[in-house]
């Protein structure tokens, strides 16, 4: 009997972990938990899906959605979350798989923006479509335009969209609105939108402003050799040649 | 064994109590089992939001929050502990089936049970071979094993496969392949195991059961001196095992069921021609003298 069981208990463990992978389309509701927490926190009533008021979030049905069945969840390009002011999936959640500790919609993380094909992207393309930017909720803050030159026009700026991860909530409105046939832009899970720098890694202009000071005393801080006239770069008094000369100009003008 | 153990199961009590009369206790848990579906459905069909969510959790009239506690209790052993509302409700179930018995959940409640009852009933009807039975304490070890594996995986591991909630979320939200898990079971019941899901296996059962040790509302076959060994009450029983003790006894030994196994389901009740068994609470021990014995081996032991 304890064998059996043993047999049982490996098989719906496998069950278990293989619920795990939640696809990179599926985003939970506003608070929820981290995915494994989450896993275990979840009892899958369903009370959070019954107060949505846009009918964002559905419940993962067995063989047909990939987050674990019965569980909460959104897919942006079909319904974006709203970001309800009340979050009501949060108040509706017995258990506190939805964290009722998240009161500020704004402070959601649901996943991150990542605008993943510039190559197709209108705006990239110097186009002003902004479509992407102008329904962010959190507009200017987690969607900016940042503007560069045009270098196929020559005379042209481009506005690129770019999200700012600290400000993004994940509502997924900007995928959703993206006026081409596959979004350009698309929200991802945290774990695949993000990078993690690595814990020994210090950034020297941080420390040195924090310190006041250069961080190790008597620093001599050597002239740097640039090139053109009046620099010390004695490899090519004068600057260096360029490496292409315009026809009719003299070397160094 | 009487010749009336012979005769097609519920025939006689038909006979003497008519047809309404020897269905009542089953008509009614069917009407139970329609009522506590219908009231999780009419929110998404008609929009009357009386009951929200499912049997996993739920919300009456916006404000009564209830949990199923073997849900709770393994998210706690996953290591998640609940926020207060799912623990007021699980402790509103806990008390209730506590009370009334925890298995009345199976019967009266669950949506499989129509599924296993169908199966026994073809089961029956065609007189298939019993199939595999497992020993009666199979399902304790299951929840055991389901409890230890919530604990390591870190999930509320029996929803991952739980064909109560799969279907009834199934209902009220959308079923996907869930069908699958329904058929699965049926199919189970009916060609590889008699009575096999409910009565061995299913951990939910084997908790409501755990949880329903002392409860109030029990049945006794405090007339059991008039019983004329038909067997129609064995034959009707999901749990059989339960009656024994309490119809078999001999002087004043209780005439109550007291197993947890026996889920109240009042189908003893309905089958018997001459209403041996009445539901009571547990406290009520007495025991019907019966003036004209039906059985002759009474007759005998009173001469």
């Amino acid at each position: 009997m304890a064998g059996g069981c043993a047999v049982a208990g490996l098989g719906l463990a496998y069950l278990t972990t293989d619920a795990r992978a939640l696809p990179a389309e599926a985003l939970r509701p506003p608070g929820a938990l981290p995915e494994d927490d989450f896993l275990g926190a979840c009892i899958r009533c369903g009370l959070c899906v019954r107060d949505c008021p846009y009918d964002t979030l559905k419940l993962a049905e067995l063989g047909y959605d990939g987050p674990a069945t019965g569980t909460p969840f959104f897919t942006a390009r079909e319904v974006a979350c709203e970001m309800c002011e009340d979050i009501p999936c949060v108040a509706a959640c017995p258990t506190g798989a939805l964290d009722p500790s998240l009161t500020d919609i704004d402070k959601a993380k649901m996943g991150t923006a990542v605008l993943v094909d510039q190559e197709n992207c209108l705006n990239f393309l110097g186009l002003r479509c902004d479509v992407c930017y102008r329904v962010c909720p959190v507009i200017d803050e987690a969607i900016t335009l940042e503007l560069s030159h045009n270098d196929r026009s020559g005379h042209h700026a481009i506005f690129a969209p770019t999200v700012h991860a600290d400000r993004c909530t994940g509502c997924g409105i900007c995928e959703k609105s993206c006026v081409l046939p596959e979004a350009a832009i698309k929200v991802l899970p945290i774990r695949l939108a993000r990078a993690t720098s690595a814990d020994h890694y210090r950034k020297g202009w941080e420390e040195q402003e924090q310190n006041g000071a250069p961080l190790v005393d008597g620093l001599i801080d050597l002239p740097d050799r640039l090139p053109g006239p009046g620099t010390d770069n004695l490899a090519a008094p004068g600057g260096f040649e360029p490496v292409f000369q315009l026809p009719g100009t003299e070397a160094g003008q | 064994m009487s010749a009336k153990t012979r005769l097609p199961t519920g025939q006689e009590a038909i006979a003497v109590k008519g047809w309404l009369g020897a269905h009542k206790w089953l008509l009614a848990r069917r009407a139970s089992q329609v009522f506590f579906l219908a009231i999780f459905l009419v929110g998404p069909w008609l929009g009357w939001r009386i009951v929200d969510g499912t049997l996993a959790g739920s919300r009456t009239l916006k404000v009564l929050p209830l949990t199923d506690p073997f849900i709770a209790l393994q998210g706690i052993l996953a290591g998640h502990w609940p926020e207060l509302t799912a623990l007021v409700g699980a402790l509103i179930v806990l008390v209730a089936y506590a009370l009334i018995g925890g298995r009345m959940y199976c019967s009266w409640v669950c949506p499989i049970n129509p599924v296993t009852d169908a199966a026994h009933w073809l089961h029956a009807k065609f007189d298939i071979p019993k199939g595999w039975q497992p020993k009666r304490h199979t399902r304790l070890w299951l929840l055991g094993t389901v409890l230890v594996v919530s604990g390591l995986t870190g999930t509320v591991a029996w929803e991952i496969l739980n064909p109560i909630t799969m279907v009834h979320r199934g209902l009220v939200f959308g079923m996907g392949a869930a069908w699958g898990i329904v058929v699965a079971v049926f199919l189970f019941d009916l060609f590889v195991s008699r009575r096999g899901w409910c009565g061995h296996l299913c951990p939910v059962g084997a908790f409501y059961g755990l949880l329903g040790q002392g409860s109030l509302l029990r049945v006794s076959a405090s007339k059991r001196a008039a019983c004329d060994d038909c067997m129609d009450c064995f034959a009707v029983c999901p749990e059989m095992q339960v009656i024994t003790p309490a119809l078999r006894g001999k002087g004043d030994e209780t005439p109550l069921i007291l197993s947890p196994d026996c889920t109240n389901c009042g189908r003893c009740i309905d089958v018997c021609s001459v209403d041996v068994f009445t539901f009571t609470h547990r406290f009520d021990r007495r025991i019907d003298d019966v003036t004209q014995p039906a059985k002759p081996h009474v007759a005998e032991k009173a001469a």
